[in-house]
């Protein structure tokens, strides 16, 4: 497969939204383990949900 | 599950993609085509959603409707980024230019900052509803720039292609190029959707957070009113 003269174009693009995509997925995993983490410090200081159910609970 | 098929889906795109014949007279840049019009896409249709849940936000006040509009701000304006940048890669060969202020490439430059306006928005007002209703408006406002933007290339004189798939009559495009760029679109689509349904977990888990917080200070107060020390809150 030969990508021509415009080459280093064709593959900036490529890696760019690679890039992007991942930096996306890699940025939602961690919001998601920062809150889990910041629920399970506020559950263990004794504040519970009124349910009674975990705070990290998401269901 | 969701994960799953998108990559599968990607992995069978970015395939056929790669395996897509060069166009008679971009040459091989049209791969870029594979990528940036589905960023293009989505950037409208992140908006599109974050205006349905605007109208939810405003007329039915479902909780979740500014739950789901805020989780899909940061990924569209990841999308509409990308189509940017990857329209500027593939116009400084096929244009000349990286960059032109027509119709086209500005309103979709007015609709990311209009994005980056939103979660700044959103971050500015501590008070989550005052935030979201705020958001909704400005979100609904936002919304008319949408046909602007698919029906630019129309309305005036721009170096843009006119629309070449979502069109009356059908789509122009070579079955070899308009099948790897209809399975990247629903790859993306599907990128989107458990992207966004996963920012909209981690959006409850931040307003659980916060609730429970605003509950420990107030236990802090009302403690420390009945004249018992902040430190023996812990016990509590």
């Amino acid at each position: 497969m030969s990508l021509g003269p415009y080459a280093s174009f064709i593959v900036t693009s490529y890696l760019l939204v690679a890039a992007v995509v991942l930096l996306l997925i890699v940025w939602i995993i961690a919001d998601y383990r920062r809150q889990q983490a910041r629920l399970k410090e506020i559950e263990a200081s004794g504040i519970t949900r009124r349910s009674g159910r975990s705070a990290a609970d998401v269901r | 599950m969701l994960a799953a098929a998108t990559a599968i889906l990607l992995a069978i795109g970015l395939y056929q993609s790669a395996m897509a014949p060069d166009d008679y007279q971009q040459g091989a840049t049209v791969k870029i085509m594979f990528i940036h019009v589905p960023n293009a896409w989505l950037s409208m249709f992140v908006w599109s959603v974050m205006s349905v849940a605007a109208l939810g936000t405003l007329v039915w006040r479902h909780p979740l409707a500014d739950v789901a509009a805020k989780a899909a701000a940061p990924i569209g304006a990841a999308f509409t980024f990308l189509a940017l940048v990857t329209g500027s890669l593939w116009g400084r060969p096929m244009w000349g230019t990286y960059w032109e202020w027509d119709a086209r490439l500005t309103s979709v430059l007015i609709l990311f900052l209009m994005y980056l306006g939103l979660m700044a928005l959103w971050r500015a007002v501590e008070d989550p509803s005052r935030a979201a209703r705020a958001a909704a408006v400005l979100t609904l406002v936002g919304a008319i720039n949408i046909p602007i933007i698919k029906f630019s290339v129309d309305w005036w004189n721009t170096l843009h292609q006119p629309a070449s798939v979502l069109r009356m009559g059908g789509s122009t495009l070579d079955k070899a190029f308009l099948w790897p760029l209809l399975v990247m679109a629903i790859a993306f689509s599907l990128l989107f959707i458990t992207l966004h349904l996963a920012a909209m977990r981690n959006e409850i888990l931040r307003r659980r957070v916060r609730s429970l917080q605003m509950m420990q200070a107030s236990r802090v107060s009302f403690t420390s009113e009945a004249g018992a020390g902040p430190k023996e809150i812990g016990a509590a």
